[in-house]
């Protein structure tokens, strides 16, 4: 039978679907009989989700706006830089 | 032929098609070029600012990533992807910047990962102190201060467990790629990922909580 620390050391290869399944029997159990794990599983996936959402930039307008000086510094650049 | 030699009159350059602006790239058209750096910079500013956490560090690895770009042009290969080809050149620019910039003190990721007892049970689970569940998500991304949040927390992260989560689970490389742009092994991705989620899911824990499910 899993401990907690191991089932929490095998739940990111849980989630990306690479554990054996010998071991995927013991975590999924585990899952059902610790609500303790049970919990920290949902709130570690909403962590990726919050992450992923947090950092798209949804609100902003895609793609950023670009200072005109900089566009212009990138191609005054090129012919500065041996190719 | 020039690129401007390609385009009719009254052409915008959002109808200039990839392969007419390749063929001026490796012609080493200024139009090519200049089309090139307005059409991708902001996407790709948007990139190295995602990775950098300065704004000058992340205008410095957009001009060098156009400048690589153009270097490496012969390497594109065709039937690819340009757009993908640019991001990853982005990140790669981003990386060395992070690699040249003096580090600073970090905390260990170790006082941001979970703590076990003897038994194998979380010291902050079970029974006296048990895991709280959370706010449901939708609930909490529908606030504007939970995105300013959540990426205050990233930004907390040791720099390198940091770099791994922005790798793969912002910019969605995969682990070979993040492993061959790190110069780590794909092992030490995965190990560094998990780690930093754990660590970020620490650090979100106080503020998403429910106290009183």
């Amino acid at each position: 039978m899993l401990t907690c620390r191991e089932f929490v050391e095998f739940l990111a290869n849980y989630l990306a679907g690479e554990l054996l399944p010998p071991i995927q029997a013991e975590f999924e159990f585990h899952l059902t009989d610790c609500p303790d794990c049970a919990l920290y599983l949902k709130s570690y996936e909403v962590t990726v989700r919050l992450g992923k959402e947090a950092c798209a930039d949804l609100d902003a307008p895609v793609p950023a706006e670009v200072p005109e000086e900089l566009v212009l510094g990138i191609l005054a650049a090129r012919h500065h830089k041996p190719i | 032929m020039s690129f401007t030699e390609e385009l009719p009159a009254k052409q915008s350059p959002q109808d200039i098609d990839e392969a007419s602006l390749l063929a001026g790239l490796r012609a080493g058209d200024q139009i090519a070029y200049e089309h090139l750096v307005r059409t991708y910079s902001g996407r790709l500013l948007a990139v190295t600012r995602r990775l950098l956490r300065s704004e000058e560090d992340a205008k410095d690895a957009l001009q060098d990533t156009f400048l690589s770009a153009f270097r490496a042009l012969h390497t594109f290969e065709e039937g690819s992807l340009f757009s993908t080809w640019l991001h990853r050149i982005a990140v790669n620019a981003a990386l060395m910047k992070l690699r040249t910039r003096r580090r600073k003190p970090e905390d260990a990721i170790e006082d941001l990962l979970p703590k076990y007892r003897e038994d194998g049970h979380r010291e902050d689970g079970h029974m006296g102190n048990p895991t709280k569940p959370w706010k449901e998500p939708e609930a909490l991304l529908e606030r504007q201060e939970t995105r300013g949040l959540v990426r205050g927390c990233i930004d907390r992260l040791p720099e390198s467990y940091r770099t791994v989560l922005l790798l793969r689970d912002i910019e969605e490389l995969d682990t070979e790629e993040a492993a061959q742009l790190l110069g780590i092994s794909p092992n030490a991705v995965k190990i560094r990922l998990h780690r930093a989620r754990q660590a970020l899911r620490t650090l979100l824990d106080p503020h998403f909580r429910e106290e009183n499910p």
